[in-house]
């Protein structure tokens, strides 16, 4: 049966969400040679800028209509739901994880590792590190984004109302949060030490830029977007970062990155969305819509479904990426990490990632709340994951 | 974007097949071969930048006086174990490509210490012992505790400004590479920050992590294995010694060369 395709809906934002999905699901398999297909080893940015991005789009276009129809209360009160149920599937990931390493620091013992032990010392104080856990300070590898977007919910809904009045104001108040970060270095703090790896001062950008596209922005820019210059200047960037990013990959090629060059752009600062990534996001983005249009016919067909589905129930499937990512090391540990193995184990997770989103969509089908109808509860989906 | 998704699901169809094959040659390649050399990594551990102070105490004084300065994986624990690793290593490695010198390789090791933490001893350190050379190795306490990146790759930089300041040349060390934590710590973007830091200041660079990468892809090492005997642990530490060994001596080379260019080629401009 083919997707829920209602004509406000743009599948195209389904399809790049469940895409990012499985990016971010290889991307977080340690040491497997999958991995080096996914975009971030071709450019600057990765799948999470594609999925903030997604996210506000999506989350601006649902909340957005249901603050129109039903006012502030109602629609911040949904965007608070939503926030805490993304923050009960963090705490459920981060009990696996704690799984996990328990598991290993029992079983795993070498003499030669005896300093990479330390991380298992959080098993020790379990008072401490559940406190800490609970209070999105203590955030395990990879378990970052759902935290950040957990975040970028909390402050939606007075953006969101802005937003529907003065669209413009919005977008400025929030690059204004984005320089302001930069400038005076805010951050939430981390525990032990540091801060968050996402910086949501930083990624609000991002996020509302989305929104700010799916409140008529998008429109508003749409000719500009197309036009030969942009499309010129953002192919030459995106060429530019290619062969930057092959320097890292080759380091033999470093020496032809001039000294001037290399002193003015690295560190490239993903924690506070450096300004290289968005531009590279951005000159994807732009690249991307003028050769994938809405009506894409390719959208309806089922090559495209099992991504499209993965999109559509992103926070599900989101959290079984994050769980099949561990499971993977897991099996490389355990049994083998041949690249037949990893091969292996990247396509297994993306079918049973596809297998999973299918049952949802089934499951909700007889529940009578396809995803992007207007019943009452579709909202938590269309507006999605979230990441 | 077509390409991408036909590829993915024409993976997925072979799912099937692949599974059985994949039983097959997995159990093939986890045996791992302990018998090869620890040479098949010498390629990643070059020295990209001069070490001029060790080439001046190696000419003029005769001798040189090495401080590795580390955490928990710069030794190996039990009775015995400190000889066994890569600081008493290097120390014989080095004796014996240079028998004429005087070499002497002394640690500052402690557990659980991050980057910041070693810096702050830099100074009365290099008062005391005078090294020519300080081995720096860092990363995993400060990847472990969550230390701010940004503020990680600061302290790099003012830790190798204070020990050329105090008359030592720096070789930066990164992290093991430990397959079993490797979804636990994440260490890339400290590795990162570190070449990056080593590029800048043209401190040359062992790269533990990719050289020990080498030898458990290459299957020259099970890195996996649960064990607790010292073998396999002896045998990485007296290769990595030696590797750094060859760096070292890279870098007293490139030195040299810079010192006194020979006319028919120009000096390394790097």
């Amino acid at each position: 049966m083919p997707p829920a395709a209602p004509s406000q809906r743009d599948l195209r934002l389904d399809l790049f969400r469940g895409l990012a999905l499985w990016l971010i699901f290889l991307d977080h398999i340690p040491s497997n040679v999958v991995s080096w297909g996914t975009i971030r080893n071709f450019g600057f940015s990765d799948a999470a800028e594609i999925f903030i991005f997604i996210s506000g789009y999506t989350a601006a276009f649902v909340y957005g209509r249901s603050m129109q129809e039903r006012g502030f209360i109602v629609a911040g009160a949904r965007i608070l739901k939503r926030a805490w149920q993304i923050y009960v599937a963090h705490m459920f990931l981060f009990v696996i994880y704690m799984a996990e390493i328990a598991y290993v620091s029992s079983s795993f013992e070498n003499p030669l590792y005896h300093e990479e032990m330390g991380i298992f010392d959080f098993l020790k104080q379990p008072d401490v590190t559940l406190i800490q856990a609970l209070l999105l300070k203590f955030k395990p590898v990879n378990m970052d984004v759902l935290p950040l977007y957990i975040v970028l919910l909390l402050g939606f809904p007075p953006l969101l109302w802005l937003l529907l009045r003065q669209p413009t104001a919005a977008l400025a108040a929030s690059a204004a949060i984005y320089a302001l970060t930069w400038h005076f270095d805010i951050n939430l703090p981390a525990y032990p030490t540091g801060y968050w790896w996402f910086n949501p001062f930083a990624w609000q950008l991002l996020f509302v830029l989305g929104a700010w596209c799916a409140r008529g922005g998008a429109d508003r820019i749409g000719r500009f977007v197309r036009s030969p210059v942009v499309l010129g200047l953002s192919a030459a960037y995106l060429i530019f970062a290619f062969a930057i990013v092959m320097t890292w990959n080759f380091s033999a090629l470093a020496v032809y990155v001039p000294k001037w060059l290399s002193e003015a752009m690295y560190p490239i600062d993903k924690v506070n969305l450096d300004v290289l990534r968005l531009a590279h996001f951005l000159a994807l983005a732009a690249i991307t819509v003028r050769f994938v249009p809405a009506d894409w016919p390719a959208l309806q067909s089922l090559w495209l479904r099992p991504a499209i589905l993965c999109g559509q129930h992103s926070l599900e499937i989101f959290c079984l990426g994050i769980f099949l990512s561990f499971a993977g090391h897991f099996v490389f540990n355990e049994i083998s990490d041949a690249v037949f193995m990893q091969i292996l184990v990247s396509a297994l997770g993306i079918a049973i990632m596809c297998a999973v989103a299918a049952l949802i969509a089934w499951y909700k089908r007889i529940e009578g709340r396809s995803p992007g109808s207007r019943s009452k509860s579709s909202d938590a989906d269309l507006a999605g994951g979230e990441v | 974007m077509r390409e991408w998704t036909a590829v993915a699901v024409a993976v997925m169809t072979c799912v099937g097949a692949a599974f059985a094959a994949a039983i097959a040659f997995g159990a093939g390649s986890a045996v791992a071969a302990e018998s090869a050399d620890c040479a098949v990594a010498a390629h990643l551990a070059v020295a990209e930048y001069p070490l001029p102070r060790v080439a001046a105490a190696m000419d003029q004084a005769g001798g040189l006086d090495i401080l590795v300065m580390g955490a928990g994986s710069s030794t190996l624990a039990g009775p015995g174990g400190a000889d066994l690793a890569y600081p008493a290593q290097l120390q014989a490695a080095l004796s014996k490509r240079s028998p004429a010198l005087k070499i002497k390789v002394a640690t500052n090791v402690r557990t659980r210490r991050s980057a910041a933490e070693m810096v702050e001893g830099f100074e009365k350190l290099l008062m005391e012992q005078k090294p020519a050379l300080v081995v720096w190795q860092s990363g995993t306490v400060d990847a472990i505790t969550g230390v701010d990146p940004e503020e990680y790759r600061l302290t790099l930089e003012e830790g190798v400004e204070k020990l050329r300041g105090g008359g030592a040349d720096v070789i930066f060390m990164n992290m093991q590479y430990s397959p079993r934590t490797e979804s636990m710590i994440a260490i890339q973007a400290y590795a990162d920050n570190m070449r990056l830091v080593a590029h800048q200041l043209e401190v040359p660079l062992f790269d533990r992590l990719a050289v020990m990468r080498q030898w458990s892809e290459l299957g020259t090492f099970d890195l996996t294995g649960a064990t607790k005997k010292l073998e396999t642990a002896a045998r990485i530490h007296q290769c990595i010694g030696e590797l750094l060994a060859d760096l070292v001596l890279d870098g007293v080379k490139i030195a040299r060369e810079q010192a006194n260019p020979p006319n028919s080629s120009p000096a390394p401009s790097r």
